[in-house]
């Protein structure tokens, strides 16, 4: 009879247990994601000086890495010329340089659309910077849709900035 | 005594046994008359349905639990399926009589119609030596006191829930007329971490949003999973290695293959029924049309030229046609064109855009997305009639529809810096609409068929 009770109380234990276990669905940790990286990060000498033709050069020679589309659109207006201009000028003059261009979207597109809205946005600035003389095959391109908004309001001003071509120089 | 005569009915009803399968029982044919539940109608009067804990002929602990903790499981996933329907009421615990196991096959009829029952779900559960449960499902009509459908399950400790998903399935379609859609899984995206560098990871789930595992890790970016009809392959978006495609996750090895190799970026893959092959989205110098791949990897085909986005395509059930989005009209629009890319045909016409179509499986519907003061799951028919909008999130995206397309499961994403997203399902009448309870939070969902074995 005792066996019979200690089994008894073990069995409403386990039905205890199983029963806490099955009202959620099992929980995995989540495991760490892409660590942040500055892609533009980096070209500093010993003594901090920026090393010329580095990505850091790139950076401190050009009005800005990035440039900014309306809503759908994907023309490079006045501000992106100017801007893309000086990006021309700092890879003519590093002709062994190649770069990346990403293109984003902002979150108002649904997600494939983004997809191909991102392409053709980083296709758009890489062909105005091939016909100011930069040879196309120096430049790739990657869409990130909606995946990475460096604004992460949901107003225009943030959509605003998300609507851009990201120019990085690899290394 | 008492329990040897059922003991024996049921050991006759539910041999031959098999391991590792769910083995259905002898279905008797359902007789006409008795309970119907209306689909429509059923909504705003959903059926008093009693599903009581399952008893056990003998607790025996297993590596699921001991067996009347499980007979109790068993009968609280039932309850949580029909109850999510939106078409059926069950009894609250409280309300619920206590079951011996001798009463499986011979219901207290009278009790269950004064506790408010029309419907009656039980049956028993079992422990095998082989390392498997039997567990027996009867549906009964407690008015006219007559049984309407059974069916018994032999199958895996591990896998009970299945058994529960399966006798779900047996009391909807006996009672609604409609296609099972319990007994099946979900592959979607699983999303952590800040809003401005979401980790997202490949997951599996049943369609409860329970037996969720992860198939990827979350150090790449992965979207836009989708399961094939015979459900042992994932074709999917990955990142890896910077370079955006797509992949094929063959579930029982674990093993990813890049299917469409040297482009820029590939995107929104899709298996044609029969599975031969994949529709994905490809972006060439700036334009994205659509191409078809053999599944197993090959020379793609290109289906549409035009200089707009086509993207978002989906197969009709018998293979013959395919839904997709273009924007070459100016604004994002469905498109009906032959699976070989001929007689394309514009469908939609309503204000505001159109996007990420998907045709029902039962033919009849295609799903969208309409943007337009927001996001919205909408429904139309395949010539472009009968448009409904079925939600009202702020951004409800990616309709994917269940095996019976009764169902759709969307993503719900949130405004603002905190704003995430999660799977949401709805009916076709749009008044039943719940979140799923995933373990995080999640996007993309592709509803898989009804599971075979």
């Amino acid at each position: 009879m005792a066996t019979k009770a200690t089994k008894l109380i073990l069995l409403a234990a386990l039905a205890a247990t199983a029963g806490c276990a099955s009202k959620r669905p099992p929980v995995l940790p989540p495991t760490a994601g892409e660590a942040p990286v500055d892609p533009n990060a980096g070209g500093y000498n010993g003594e901090g000086a920026v090393v010329p033709g580095s990505p850091q050069d790139f950076q401190r020679s050009v009005t800005s890495d990035t440039i900014h589309f309306a809503l759908d659109m994907y023309d490079i207006d006045a501000t992106s010329r100017s801007i893309l201009d000086t990006q021309a000028a700092w890879l003519l003059k590093w002709p062994d340089r190649r770069i990346t261009i990403e293109g984003h979207a902002d979150e108002r597109g649904t997600r494939e659309y983004n997809l191909a809205l991102g392409d053709r946005r980083a296709n758009a600035a890489k062909n105005y910077l091939a016909a100011r003389g930069v040879n196309p095959a120096r430049i790739t391109t990657i869409s990130y849709g909606k995946e990475r908004p460096v604004a992460l309001g949901s107003d225009e001003a943030s959509w605003a900035q998300n609507r851009r071509a990201v120019t990085i120089v690899l290394r | 005594m008492t329990l040897r005569l059922p003991l024996i009915a049921l050991a006759a009803l539910l041999a031959p046994v098999a391991h590792a399968q769910t083995q259905p029982a002898p279905t008797p044919t359902p007789t006409p008359g008795g309970l119907v539940v209306d689909v429509e109608g059923g909504i705003s009067a959903p059926m008093g349905i009693a599903i009581p804990p399952m008893p056990t002929p003998e607790v025996v602990a297993t590596a699921a639990g001991p067996t009347d903790a499980l007979g109790r499981q068993l009968a609280e996933v039932i309850t949580g399926d029909l109850k999510n329907s939106g078409l059926f009421k069950p009894l609250a615990s409280g309300q619920l009589l206590t079951v011996p196991f001798a009463e499986a096959t011979a219901p207290n009829y009278g009790g269950w119609s004064a506790a408010g029952a029309t419907a009656l779900v039980q049956g028993y559960v079992r422990a095998n030596g082989n390392g498997t449960l039997t567990v027996g499902c009867y549906l009964y009509d407690t008015a006219q006191q007559r049984e309407l459908a059974r069916q018994g399950y032999v199958l895996p400790f591990g896998e009970w829930r299945r058994a529960a998903h399966k006798c779900a399935d047996m009391v909807y379609t006996r009672l609604t007329g409609e296609g099972p859609y319990f007994d099946s899984r979900v592959v979607y995206v699983s999303e952590t971490g800040p809003k401005g560098k979401r980790v997202k990871r490949l997951a599996l789930m049943d369609q409860d949003g329970f037996n969720g595992r992860f198939l990827t890790n979350g150090q790449t970016i992965v979207l836009t999973p989708t399961l094939s009809r015979d459900q042992r392959r994932i074709a999917y978006l990955s990142y890896l290695d910077k370079k955006p495609t797509i992949y094929v996750y063959d579930i029982a090895s674990g093993r990813q293959t890049k299917l469409v190799t040297d482009v820029s970026l590939a995107f929104a893959p899709r298996f044609s029924p029969d599975g031969r092959w994949i529709l994905f989205s490809m972006a060439q110098n700036g334009n994205t049309d659509l191409y078809r791949i053999p599944a197993g990897g090959g020379q793609w085909q290109r289906l549409t030229t035009s200089p707009g986005i086509d993207t978002g395509g989906s197969y009709s059930p018998d293979g013959s046609r395919i839904v997709f989005e273009s924007d070459r009209s100016g604004a994002q629009q469905l498109y009906v064109m032959n699976a070989d890319g001929s007689n394309q045909q514009r469908i939609s016409f309503g204000n505001g855009r159109y996007a990420t179509p998907a045709w029902s499986p039962r033919g009849d519907l295609i799903a969208f997305t309409k943007i337009g003061g927001g996001f919205h799951v909408g429904i139309m028919s395949p010539s472009g009639g009968g448009e409904k909008i079925l939600t009202d999130g702020w951004q409800d995206e990616a309709p994917s529809w269940a095996p019976n397309g009764r169902v759709i499961m969307f993503f719900r994403s949130t405004e603002g810096g905190s704003g995430v997203a999660d799977l949401w399902s709805v009916d076709l009448t749009g008044v039943n609409e719940r979140r799923l309870p995933t373990p995080f939070d999640g996007s993309d969902p592709s509803w898989g068929p009804i599971r075979a074995d």
